[in-house]
């Protein structure tokens, strides 16, 4: 149930691109024909199902706040968690770059359809996002891990799969000049994320409410809820919105 | 400008419109959104790309010739890892309530696209007083946009500024609200920050039209 519940969550709610806005670099940039954003898609499908789970174990054995305690009592002080940036990024480079040798090997075909994007998701914030939220969000098992990347890299597919979708449509359409290109597909994308939204209502359940408030999700939702603690000023229409934001989690 | 020549001075204004990194180059768009709804992170935002950056840009710039071109994406990565690892530690020590609220985006400077951009293109062929300039620039260009849609989304979603009602008090009824005008909820919400730099994409793009695309 647990997995079931975070599965459709990473996907949907928690979308990598319309709530976060992760990745958005590669995004705008290779959604111009459907066939390369599924290959992008599916490359980052594939690195994040293998870099989160990497990064979790490194988070737990070496990272956290007394994670050494295997080497011996006398390590069990040690907190290494200012260090995660640059141990996530270093993995998630090395592990793209054997990826793509061992692709390479073994399977050329795949590694035709794969391999120019291979070397561009290094620096796509998702993957790196990805491996941050999972240390915020304290993701207990390696399972868990692993469902998060694969869902959250399913997530960006269907994103940029129907971003690539409407632009190839929109070609055809009447938009005003200076709007033509990057403009359209920011505000297409803005009205997407209108869209998903509507899906936070999908897990509404008795316990998630309860960690609500501990979770840390964007800064623009958390400012909000924190605001309307602090100052019940805000208007009534704020409040509204804050509330549907609420019960999304 | 009287320190820099014609050419230095350009290096530092170009990205700040005609050339500018978000709206034209389409890069670093990740964090440039998701930490707009106001406008103080938005600053700070802003000011860690410009310390990361411009240092960055040095660096990478002194080191450029020693640097082995098969692994330079990796070196590059591990120069920007170590600055950012500096800007979240200060925060943490100065800011700590701000470092919540950036929460993961401050570490996700490391994969902002403008950041390598600006590596691969510029820092890696000049001297590091010119990159460092580019570096400047392009971080300037950036926090500009970042500046400009923090303070719409905050001025319009919650009618305040830096956190003082400017528009009088919502709950009250001073200013703005005695008129019966009310705050725009919908603007702390994240699609509206694609909105929003879509619109500015729009207003940049008609007034100049060389930039627009076919």
């Amino acid at each position: 149930m647990e997995h079931i519940e975070l599965f459709f969550k990473s996907i949907f709610v928690d979308n990598m691109v319309f709530a976060y806005f992760l990745g958005m670099c590669s995004y705008l940039a290779v959604s111009k024909k459907v066939s390369t954003a599924v290959g992008l898609g599916a490359a980052v499908i594939f690195v994040l199902a293998i870099t989160v789970p990497l990064n979790w174990l490194l988070d737990q054995y070496l990272l956290q706040e007394g994670a050494l305690t295997w080497l011996g009592p006398e390590y069990a002080d040690y907190d290494l968690s200012f260090l995660s940036f640059i141990m996530f990024i270093a993995t998630i480079a090395t592990m793209v770059q054997l990826v793509e040798i061992i692709v390479e090997k073994f399977s050329p075909s795949l590694y035709n359809s794969l391999g120019i994007f291979l070397p561009l998701i290094a620096v796509n914030c998702a993957i790196l996002g990805g491996s941050l939220f999972m240390q915020s969000r304290e993701i207990e098992t390696l399972g868990l891990a692993l469902n998060y990347g694969v869902a959250s890299g399913i997530g960006w597919f269907l994103a940029i799969v129907a971003i690539a979708a409407i632009r190839e449509k929109i070609r055809y359409s009447n938009v005003p000049a200076p709007l033509r290109g990057l403009g359209i597909t920011f505000i297409i994308t803005g009205l997407m994320a209108i869209g998903f939204m509507s899906f936070g209502g999908m897990l509404t359940g008795g316990e998630d409410e309860a960690t609500e408030e501990t979770q840390e999700d964007t800064v623009g939702m958390i400012t909000t809820v924190t605001e309307t603690k602090e100052d019940d000023k805000t208007s009534s229409l704020v409040i509204e919105t804050i509330n549907d934001t609420d019960k999304k989690q | 400008m009287g320190l820099l020549s014609k050419k230095d001075s350009k290096l530092i204004l170009d990205p700040l419109t005609d050339d500018n990194p978000v709206t034209i180059q389409v890069l670093g768009i990740c964090s440039a959104l998701a930490i707009t709804a106001q406008l103080k992170p938005s600053i700070v935002m802003a000011i860690s790309v410009i310390f990361v950056l411009g240092v960055g840009n040095v660096v990478i710039s002194l080191m450029r010739n020693i640097i082995p071109s098969k692994i330079r994406i990796i070196v590059q990565l591990i120069v920007v890892a170590t600055l950012v690892i500096i800007v979240d530690q200060v925060l943490k020590a100065f800011a700590y309530s701000l470092s919540k609220e950036l929460s993961v985006f401050i570490g996700l400077i490391i994969t902002n696209c403008i950041i390598m951009g600006r590596f691969e293109a510029f820092a890696l062929g000049n001297g590091p007083w010119k990159s460092f300039l580019d570096g400047i620039g392009n971080a300037l260009g950036y926090g500009v946009i970042l500046i400009i849609v923090g303070f719409f989304r905050e001025l319009f979603g919650s009618g305040t500024l830096f956190g003082l009602k400017v528009l009088g008090d919502s709950v009250e009824k001073t200013g703005l609200y005695a008129l019966g005008y009310e705050n725009n909820g919908f603007m702390v919400l994240p699609p509206m920050a694609l909105i929003v730099v879509g619109i500015i994409i729009w207003v940049q793009r008609s007034r100049n039209k060389e930039l627009i695309e076919d």
